[in-house]
């Protein structure tokens, strides 16, 4: 052999054993450095986790009367790797399916396509048309009404040749439903389906893909106690998912039942009188402007004073929660968010606009916080002048020199524009000095404007309240963009419509060169809710009520309690205090009977409450009348009840419809009067005037009872929970008086026809 | 002839057989015994890997491992004969086996073949055997090379030019077949086997030299352009593990699975939920190994791969201690095949090489890659025989 062949093999040699340690090391890196994860990775992959829904909770009124229950419904539902499976990717079984459910197979093949997977033409399945859930879950197709018994029949059809349907099951399964409609629906909210892009949020770890949750409402905000705790089955499966063993089950266990502090009655009265109210007020003639007022949409709200629970809260217009069962449709949607008067927006708490001479109760207190006192006599001009312009009262009126009751109960502007400037002047007028007392605005913050009200509800808004520093922040940020609109105008605008062009460019001009100053105008403004105020509807509530009940300022709240699917349990929610308005107990109690005069003889909103027993119950109240650029002024009133000792305030808005006294007060006095039996029905609030104030009870059969019912084997006999305390620890108790039992609503709940097959 | 003759009594059979000079006392037993061993462990990872899908076709859960005991004592067979036929005998053969692969080849290219895993390298017979006749082109081209490069000239222990361009010249036309299949992976082993023979007959440097980058040029450059977008997925998943998670990428993910959740020990014959759950494809076959890794641990498949080690250590003895060249180039030959397979093999399974249809040598099941490595190590047995009677 040649030295070179001999070399060669040497070389051979190195490069098998190279080769062989190369293996060898790769294989022990694999099983030892890293043999935990890949012991991880077999584990994931054999086990498949089934999951049973569990039954979600009740969404009750004060009184247990269902706003939100579940029905049963039989739902088709198509496991793709199995149909997959079949002889030419299940061709058959889909064309059998198409027969019985009227869906084309095509169609019902795009289903339960996993969203993002590669099709046949090339492009990644998207939403709608595909299934955002895991590609092992069963994905539902159609669900049908369980009662229709000719639809059950055709259905089952598929249970019961089983073997023409592999992967297809038809069964009973819990779907929302929603007895009273489209009652309280912003309040309620609906359900839908977790998306791939969710579960990477830290709210949804841990949950199934497809899952429903909470999307709005005290759906979203209560998911985790209404949805209670899926069933799973833990198995053993191999490649194709078969299974080979169970490793574990947990059961489902249903969620708890919510107790709103909602009223039903109540709420359906508000929402009528609101519908009612805003289709008058487009009856009426703008006088101003052409046409009829356009009042396109309106809110109006009814909380408990004491302890700031919301009664009633109604938006308009609404829609019905159920196009959302069983999952809305793009087109659905679609319609749902472009119509015009924004349907699924809560204008209660998501509505913003100027709250006009109902923010003189804030604006009062601030007069007084800034010296000027609470029994002196004021002038009442028809026009007072701020810098180098006049600044009118509504409609030019003058009532010569008044009290501050005359000033409320008349709405008189003139006396706020003085109060204002002058408070204006104190501060430095437009030189923008730090340590301005900025009484107004400070005020108004501490009557809960400009801040969250804490409502249990997801998105709402907070509205603005503006000082000096507000304009110079805000200055700053949109300096660039004005400044380039007041040199270069608005040209697109002038198009279709040169008067706003106009108007537009005069404000860039002026905001260019003088935005950063808090004008004598503004602050005059800000005192009868005009400029640049913004505030919801719910945020005016909440400070009536902190006016009524002697200054404390609560959070809004919707849930009262839950009670467990058992009955075993009940939490009661304690309210929370925001906090204490700076004002003192005089100022307020002052203003209270002040606003006594509104809806009586010579008060703006007299001919809303002409006829009113003031005897029976003394109602407190103020109207406003926003002002809009180029649009109809927005209608305000707020009120509280009765005056002496308030148990309930309502305030209700209906934009574009005119002055407070023409459309929100009648709407208030409609709520008023079915709360208090005037109308010639017996009275919705109970004995006392008031509501219960203790949860539903749950009766042994599962049905919920209301609130002081007798029940045979009371759950836990604890006191009521005592003084709503701001303590955020839930309070546990029921009080089990003895009530009215059995009222007509009270008959046994379809509770106990969930998941039954 | 030897002198046997004179000898003045008749020997019984059972005398010759173990004579210090027969066949059976002088074989390589430790390479035998190694090659036995892995046949065997082979054997046990076949049935593993198959009894489960059996039991639930209600098919016989033994099947695989019965037909893989056939195949291994028809192997045992042919190496046997291998390693007993006459030297002079099999280089006159030489010519007739590659003529029969290169037809075998070019009847699966035609209408006989059969089209399994995409690749048409299959000719599907009757009562369901099938024969692979690349396995057997391997073989013919390892004796073909031997025998063109073993031809002594005076004065000449290296191959010329035209030594090297007859032996390109003749291993090319198999080559073509086989990439028409196509089948890259028996491709690449072919390359590897003309790499070692080449380099060890003692062919000048920039022949290997150049072979090598020739390799590297057609698998860096032309493959990507040539090969389709799953078989480049092949390539592409060895660098980054989520490529086609659904296709190549669950097969190497799977594989890794199995093989690291396997640990020190292993989790037992039989016991291997990724094994047994049927979530590796074609583990019976090419990812033979990732049954080792789990069931057995990295005590299983370490000594597996020591074992091959063996086999190969005894090969390259086998081939330093050859007395001829022609001797010497048939053993670099099959160590080359055997080096080349079992690092593709086990490295895809580990995922540090690109997935190619290769089979473990003697542990995956199939019978012509059985048939094809026991008469390799047949022709080891020869060489290693001959080398000890002079």
């Amino acid at each position: 052999m040649s030295d070179r062949s001999r070399l060669r093999l040497v070389v051979l040699r190195v490069v098998v054993v190279s080769i062989l340690m190369t293996l060898l090391g790769r294989l022990a890196y694999l099983q030892i450095a890293e043999g935990d994860k890949y012991r991880a990775a077999a584990a994931t992959n054999r086990i498949r986790a089934v999951i049973t829904p569990a039954a979600r909770g009740q969404v009750l009124d004060d009184r247990g009367k269902p706003l939100v229950s579940n029905r049963t419904a039989l739902v088709v539902s198509v496991t793709r790797s199995l149909v997959r499976s079949q002889p030419e990717r299940g061709k058959e079984v889909l064309a059998r399916l198409s027969k019985i459910v009227g869906i084309p197979a095509a169609q019902i093949s795009l289903l339960i396509t996993p969203c993002g997977e590669k099709q046949k033409n090339g492009a990644r399945a998207k939403a709608p048309n595909c299934w955002n859930g895991s590609p092992l879950q069963a994905v539902p197709i159609k669900s049908y009404s369980a009662i229709n018994p000719v639809e059950v029949r055709r259905v089952l059809a598929i249970e019961e040749h089983a073997e023409d349907f592999p992967g297809v099951d038809a069964r009973y399964a819990a779907v929302r439903e929603y007895p009273q409609g489209s009652l309280a629906a912003h309040a309620l909210g609906y359900l839908g389906p977790l998306s791939e892009e969710d579960l990477k949020k830290e709210k949804y770890k841990g949950r199934p893909s497809g899952a429903l949750v909470g999307r709005a409402g005290v759906e979203s905000v209560y998911d985790d106690r209404l949805r209670g705790v899926d069933g799973v089955q833990r198995l053993l499966v191999d490649k194709d998912a078969t299974v080979t063993g169970t490793l574990g089950t947990v059961e489902a266990r249903a969620g708890d039942n919510l107790v709103l502090s909602l009223d039903g009655d109540i709420q359906r009265v508000a929402e009528r009188a609101l519908a009612e109210g805003i289709a008058a007020a487009r009856q009426r003639p703008d006088l101003k402007r052409s046409g009829n007022f356009p009042a396109p949409k309106g809110a109006a709200i009814v909380v408990d004073v004491r302890d700031g629970r919301i009664v009633a809260m109604a938006s308009n217009p609404t829609y019905d929660p159920t196009v959302f069962v069983g999952g809305i449709s793009t087109r659905e949607y679609r319609a749902l968010s472009n119509d015009t008067g924004q349907p699924l927006i809560s204008n209660a708490t998501q509505g913003l606009y100027a709250p006009g001479s109902t923010f003189k109760v804030v604006s009062t207190a601030a007069a007084v916080a800034a010296g000027n006192s609470l029994s002196g006599y004021y002038q009442c001009p028809s026009a007072f002048k701020v810098g180098n312009r006049l600044f009118r009262n509504f409609e030019g009126e003058q009532f010569g020199t008044i009290n501050l009751t005359t000033t409320l109960v008349k709405s008189c502007d003139t006396v706020f524009y003085k109060f204002a400037y002058d408070q204006w002047k104190r501060d430095g007028g437009t030189k923008t000095r730090t340590g301005a007392a900025e009484v107004f605005p400070n005020m108004a913050r501490s009557w809960g404007f400009g801040t969250d009200t804490g409502i249990d509800l997801p998105d709402e808004r907070k509205g603005l309240i503006t000082d000096r520093g507000y304009k110079q922040r805000f200055w700053d940020q949109t300096k660039a963009v004005k400044c380039k609109r007041a040199r270069e105008g608005y040209p697109e605008e002038a198009k279709t419509d040169p008067a706003r062009a106009a108007y537009l460019h005069q404000l860039a001009k002026e905001f260019c060169s003088d935005g950063y100053r808090y004008n004598a105008g503004d602050a005059a403004l800000f005192a009868i809710g005009q400029g640049d105020v913004l505030v919801s509807p719910l945020q005016l509530t909440m400070a009536y009520a902190a006016l009524a009940n002697g200054g404390t300022l609560w959070e809004p709240r919707l849930a009262k309690g839950f009670l467990s699917a058992d009955g075993k349990t009940y939490t009661a929610l304690p309210s929370a205090k925001k906090g204490t308005l700076s004002s003192s107990r005089a100022v307020l109690d002052f203003m209270r009977v002040a606003l006594t005069g509104v809806p009586m003889e010579g008060g703006t909103a007299q001919t809303a409450f002409r006829g009113w027993p003031h005897g029976q119950v003394q109602l407190a109240g103020k109207t406003g009348t926003a002002d809009a650029f180029g649009k109809a002024p927005t209608s305000w009133f707020a009120s509280f009840a009765p005056a002496g000792a308030p148990k309930y305030a309502i305030v209700v808005m209906v934009p574009e419809a005119g002055t407070g006294g023409t459309t929100a007060a009648p709407i208030s006095r409609k709520i008023w009067d079915a709360m208090y039996g005037f109308g010639g029905k017996p009275p919705l609030l109970g004995p006392g005037g008031v509501l219960p104030a203790t949860l539903p009870v749950v009766r042994p059969d599962g049905s919920i009872a209301p609130p002081g019912t007798r029940v045979p084997r009371a759950p836990v006999e604890v006191p009521p929970s005592p003084e709503p305390s701001a303590s955020a620890s839930p309070a546990t108790g029921n009080k089990a008086l003895g009530g009215v039992p059995g009222l007509p609503w009270s008959a046994p709940a379809r509770r106990t026809s969930w998941g039954e097959k | 002839m030897s002198p046997v003759r004179l000898r003045p009594r008749e020997i019984s059979l059972r005398e010759r057989a173990l004579d210090r000079t027969s066949p059976l006392r002088q074989l390589d037993w430790v390479l035998l015994l190694a090659v036995t061993s892995l046949v065997s462990v082979g054997g046990l990872h076949v049935w593993s890997a198959t009894r489960e899908r059996e039991i639930m076709l209600g098919l016989d859960p033994q099947a695989f491992l019965k037909k893989h005991i056939i195949n291994a004592v028809i192997g045992m067979v042919l190496g046997t004969a291998a390693a007993l036929v006459d030297y002079r005998a099999l280089r006159a053969y030489a010519p007739f086996v590659y003529g029969a692969s290169c037809l075998g080849l070019l009847a699966v290219l035609s209408p006989l073949g059969s089209v399994i895993n995409g690749a048409r390298s299959w000719i599907v017979l009757p009562a369901g055997f099938q024969i692979q006749p690349s396995e057997f082109a391997k073989l013919a081209i390892v004796v073909g090379m031997a025998m063109l490069l073993g031809e002594k000239r005076d004065g000449e222990d290296s191959p010329r030019d035209s030594d090297v361009l007859q032996v390109l010249g003749l291993c090319a036309i198999p080559m073509a077949l086989i990439m028409l299949q196509p089948d890259f992976g028996t491709t690449m082993v072919f390359i590897f086997v003309i790499l070692g023979v080449l380099a060890v007959a003692g062919a000048p440097a920039r022949w290997v030299a150049g072979l090598l980058l020739a390799g590297i040029v057609v698998g860096g450059l032309v493959a990507p352009a040539v090969l389709k977008d799953y078989q480049l997925n092949r390539f592409r998943v060895v660098a980054n593990p989520h490529v086609d998670p659904r296709g190549v990428g669950y097969n190497v993910n799977q594989a890794r699975i199995a093989i690291g959740s396997g640990g020190m020990f292993g989790k037992g014959l039989f016991e291997g939920t990724q094994t047994q759950g049927r979530f590796i494809p074609e583990q019976q076959t090419d990812f033979v190994f990732t049954v080792a890794g789990e069931e057995l641990g990295l005590v299983g498949a370490g000594g597996i791969i020591l074992a091959l080690g063996l086999v190969l250590w005894r090969g390259l003895g086998i081939a330093t201690r050859a007395t001829d060249p022609f001797g010497r180039l048939v053993a670099a030959g099959v160590v080359s095949w055997f080096t080349f397979q079992s690092f593709e093999n086990i490295g895809m399974t580990l995922g540090i090489m690109p997935v190619t249809g290769l089979p473990l040598p003697f542990v995956s099941y199939g019978g012509s890659a059985m048939f094809a490595n026991l008469m390799a190590v047949g022709l080891l047995q020869n060489v290693h025989l001959r080398s000890r009677e002079l």
